[in-house]
């Protein structure tokens, strides 16, 4: 702060405090206190807000296990209320969207850090971003005319031989989901792993080739260690973006897809219950940060690790 | 073996970038195929019928709009936002700096449903203790600026925090000593150093905006950015007009790229040409 003062002058400085004020109080910390306060409101008509009626409870957050649904896994028959595994659903799929897209990533990262010549990857780069500057909406929306009824690639599947019949993919529970999902997010496994593999000394590689070691051997007990930080960084970006997405799951989905987010729109957009709307969307800040942290825990990887 | 292995990878790369490139050509194909339906089968000839009537859509264009005003106003507050903090986390240290970073970085993992909805929630209730009926406080665009910021920011801080790394601060102390006022500091010294961070940045923060639904599908109002709009339309039914506007969208985005790629490699080529200038006058020297 000292150094700030002496440099910039007590004008300057008091501006950009205010600025960096302004951002994390008016627009992260305050808002998110103001949420976490109002999930525990009750939905009331205008008038009776502040009234007598307008006390805090747990309601809202209870409401996650009203209705029941019966679903049946490995032959055991349960009852399970519909929010809750819709939630379930939606972390187990997005697990399985980040594994996909670190098997898809890794390959190609260790081929742009190691393999391809240093003079052609700037234009391989560039190719690969240029999906990332089409809009989200746009990249989910191509994917719902290849995987349409009687879009492409039923007809490609039906001209090859390999289907009789054409498949309804968005209504195969999830798979329309995931695939959306990962094409949409298995860029932001590529460039952390890319990155990290890229500080490997090349000469590791080989020493352990001239030593001998098959090929298998040195991936898991060379690259892999060594990009562990960027294979992170990239999971819990794929993770939370996958959690959190709302476009995807809704254009790809069908019924039988329901995501959490989907849940919180439908109370914040359809119900206008705002109240029950902040407790599920705390809810899920609040479990999805659990399940990184448990994840990152999992693995030994540490928060300072990933900001590398 | 060794070769074989090779060629598998440069095939896994031809693989994975047909999987990233092929649903955009899907998508621009079917702009051109006469049917209403958006696909490119069956195909029924080829028309320019989608992009006169996107023309037309007057919701679609004002939904356009929008979407560049939003852009340009994250932009310029996410940078101005961003580099303040920046030089502000640059230059502090200690326990204050890990919570103040952390807090920063922390917003780009918050899931998008969150910031609309808190950033909702306060404005409105904040509106309602004031008991105003000003603008700032009703759902709407300007919110949805406000929610993007919120994670915007960060980005730009961490582009702006990376170049402030190559500052050399003893530019700034012998300026100050040869009696710069502190403003001429900021404005002669520090900023044009940060210059091309702050344009990556202000690049960023715009496509990101344009990208933007979660935060925009809480906080909109009853207005349209083009995500939202052709969100609403794929739920509603709809006709190639889109695949027209995402045809444009991605040569935009090809030219530019192209552009960008044409510069690189004039530049390297200036610079492999230097490289064998020196080489040839150095051994002229030693001659």
């Amino acid at each position: 702060m000292q150094d700030l003062l002496r440099r910039y002058g007590p004008g300057l400085t008091l501006i950009m405090g205010l600025m960096v004020a302004f951002w994390l109080l008016m627009l992260v910390i305050i808002p998110n206190m103001t949420l976490f306060e109002q999930s525990f409101r009750p939905y009331l008509p205008v008038r009776e807000v502040g009234g007598p009626n307008d006390t805090y409870s747990l309601d809202n957050y209870l409401k996650v296990f009203d209705g029941t649904i019966e679903r049946s896994f490995l032959g055991f028959t349960f009852q399970i209320p519909v929010h809750v595994l819709t939630f379930w659903l939606t972390i187990w799929y997005s697990m399985v969207v980040t594994v996909i897209c670190f098997f898809m990533a890794y390959p190609l990262a260790y081929y742009m850090a190691k393999i391809v010549n240093p003079r052609s990857l700037p234009t391989l780069i560039l190719l690969l971003f240029i999906p990332l500057w089409v809009s989200e909406v746009l990249r989910a929306f191509a994917w719902w005319i290849i995987l349409a009824f009687r879009g492409p690639l039923n007809w490609l599947l039906l001209n090859l031989g390999l289907i009789e019949d054409p498949i309804r993919w968005t209504n195969m529970g999830y798979t329309g989901v995931v695939i959306g999902l990962i094409y949409t997010y298995v860029l932001f496994m590529l460039f952390p792993i890319y990155n990290a593999i890229q500080s490997l000394d090349t000469n590791q590689i080989e020493a352990a080739e001239d030593l001998g070691a098959p090929w298998w051997k040195i991936h898991w007990r060379i690259v892999l260690p060594h990009s562990k930080p960027g294979i992170a960084a990239g999971s819990v970006m794929v993770f939370m973006l996958s959690a959190g997405s709302l476009l995807v799951p809704s254009i790809l989905g069908s019924t039988t897809s329901q995501w959490f987010t989907q849940t919180i729109n439908q109370w914040f957009n359809d119900a206008l219950d705002w109240n029950t709307a902040s407790a599920y969307a705390f809810l899920l800040l609040l479990l999805c940060t659990l399940f990184v942290s448990l994840a990152m825990w999992v693995f030994r990887v540490k928060l300072s690790d990933i900001a590398k | 073996m060794h070769r074989f292995r090779q060629n598998l990878a440069h095939l896994y790369m031809v693989l994975f970038l047909v999987f990233l490139l092929a649903p955009l050509v899907v998508m621009s194909g079917a702009a051109f195929n006469d049917s209403k339906l958006p696909s490119i089968v069956p195909w029924r000839g080829f028309t320019t019928t989608w992009f006169s009537q996107m023309v037309q859509d007057q919701r679609m264009m004002l939904a356009f709009v929008n979407t560049l005003w939003v852009a340009v106003a994250v932009a310029v507050i996410s940078v101005v936002v961003g580099t303040a903090s920046a030089i502000l986390i640059n230059s502090i240290s200690g326990k204050v700096r890990t919570v103040l970073y952390g807090l920063m970085i922390s917003t780009i993992l918050i899931p998008g449903v969150v910031i609309g909805i808190s950033t909702m929630i306060l404005w409105t209730r904040m509106g309602n203790a004031l008991g105003t009926e000003f603008f700032l406080f009703n759902p709407g665009l300007h919110l949805s600026v406000l929610g993007q910021v919120s994670y915007i920011a960060a980005m730009v801080m961490l582009l702006v925090l990376a170049r402030l790394q190559s500052f050399d601060a003893d530019l700034e102390e012998a300026a100050l000593d040869l009696g710069a006022s502190h403003t001429q500091v900021m404005r002669r010294i520090l900023l044009p150093h940060l210059y091309p961070a702050v344009g990556a940045g202000a690049a960023v923060a715009f496509f990101q905006s344009i990208e933007n639904f979660n935060v925009t599908q809480f906080t909109r109002g009853g207005a349209d950015t083009l995500t939202v709009y052709v969100f609403s339309q794929v739920r509603s039914g709809i006709t190639p007009t889109i695949n027209a506007l995402a045809f444009l969208l991605i040569c935009v985005t090809l030219v530019l790229a192209l552009v960008y790629e044409i510069n690189r490699r004039r530049r390297a080529r200036i610079q492999a040409e230097r490289e064998a200038e020196a080489r040839r006058a150095e051994e002229a020297m030693l001659l």
